[in-house]
């Protein structure tokens, strides 16, 4: 029942070495770039560069993910969810000290 | 399958109201919440607790739902009633929050299947990328510092040839490169569940922690280590075998060190651009006066050597 792939499947870590563009991380989330833009705008994620076209690091992918579950399923607004990653992270942070 | 008590799994009465169901749903949202949870069944818990407000927060679910009575319980074994899909007709199964085979067999049985509802974000119409994968992986620091790889067991919905959902075991093996701290996720592209209508599959999300260890803690590429030296290592200087990620090196304690100093050794953290650092904060061990001899030596110290460490508490 189960399958299984031979070999060794390869990931990309996400993290600030990992670039996306605006439609390749509108594609990782499942949705519109007009959506990603909106998270922008309210501050919940930021793209690492901004000077040519848009790009994002991966954990700006790991967040704004986050924060479409939140908004989704605890019905919250932008800001909202951006407060509670923040602290979140934050306890994230003291807890592994 | 078993039958679901949704009133139960949300903690309300029979006859609550749409806001009651909407409170409890929320506070136990809160709480559950895989993302903000720390509890181990977060997942799963909110899983059903989103179904069971699925059902209870829309009036026609709810009123069918209902017909069951008060009468069946949690567990039961449950068929839906042989005209059910003649009387109720419920396109599209979850309406909020489309993502394909998020719930139970009761749920599908009674409402179809989730594929195609569309939680409102999401791209597509016939076409829908499958459903992401989140898992998490716990491996111990070594396994970080040389890179590892894992077999891990996923439960992915996929659909048959007529578009039934069911779950399936799906073994993967996964390499975990070195350097990856604490927190960060893999993204493994569609390995996640099967798309519909010719759609990409969804990416596996897999979330990397530290098993707890004995003696180092990581903080970042940063590794955190105790460690323990004698009062004269620390008052003559000595150099002492460390243990590192890599391997134990020799550290040079400087003389007159005391407890709490910490040493930085560069570039013996967890490899990447740049590497992490080791950073060892001594802990000074005071071996008992066991026997006469070890008794004489620390009296002669005593005797010889006047010294007040409280000076600064002004006693």
């Amino acid at each position: 029942m189960a399958q299984r792939t031979g070999s060794n499947l390869h990931g990309i870590v996400l993290d600030e070495q990992v670039m996306f563009t605006l439609r390749e991380f509108s594609h990782a989330c499942g949705i519109r770039t007009e959506l990603i833009i909106e998270m922008v705008e309210e501050g919940v994620i930021e793209p690492a560069v901004t000077e040519t076209e848009w790009q994002f690091h991966g954990d700006s992918l790991v967040r704004a993910q986050r924060a479409l579950r939140l908004v989704r399923d605890l019905e919250l607004n932008w800001p909202g969810a951006a407060l509670a990653l923040d602290l979140l992270d934050e306890l994230d942070r003291l807890q592994r000290r | 399958m078993e039958f679901k008590d949704y009133y139960k799994i949300l903690g309300v009465d029979r006859d609550a109201s749409k806001d009651d169901v909407k409170r409890a749903y929320r506070r136990l949202a809160r709480k559950y919440h895989p993302d903000v949870s720390k509890e181990s069944d977060a997942e799963a818990r909110f899983k059903e607790m989103k179904e069971a407000y699925e059902v209870l927060k829309d009036p026609e679910k709810r009123s069918a739902y209902d017909q069951f009575g008060a009468n069946w319980k949690a567990g039961q074994d449950f068929q839906p009633p042989p005209n059910w899909r003649r009387e109720y007709s419920f396109g599209g199964g979850a309406e909020s929050f489309g993502d394909a085979g998020q719930f139970s067999d009761f749920f599908e049985s009674l409402f179809g299947g989730g594929r195609g509802g569309g939680f409102s974000f999401r791209t597509g119409g016939g076409r829908m990328k499958g459903e992401d994968v989140n898992a998490t992986i716990s491996i111990p620091i070594e396994d970080a510092y040389r890179g590892a790889s894992r077999t891990i067991t996923l439960e992915v919905p996929e659909a048959d040839a007529s578009g039934v959902v069911a779950r399936r075991r799906k073994t993967l093996n996964v390499k975990i490169p070195a350097g990856i701290t604490a927190g960060k996720r893999i993204r493994l592209e569609q390995q996640g569940g099967p798309g519909f209508g010719g759609a990409p599959a969804g990416d596996l999300y897999l979330a990397v922690d530290f098993e707890p260890h004995r003696f180092y803690r990581a903080d970042g590429r940063d590794i955190h280590l105790e460690l323990p030296v004698t009062p004269w290592e620390a008052a003559l200087g000595r150099k002492v075998k460390v243990p590192t990620p890599g391997g134990a090196v020799d550290l040079q304690i400087p003389a007159g060190s005391s407890s709490g100093k910490t040493l930085r050794l560069k570039g013996r953290g967890l490899p990447g651009k740049p590497p992490g650092d080791q950073y060892v904060a001594l802990k000074v061990v005071v071996p008992p006066a066991t026997d006469e001899k070890m008794r004489g030596l620390y009296e002669s110290l005593e005797r010889e050597h006047h010294v007040n460490p409280r000076a600064k508490l002004g006693v």
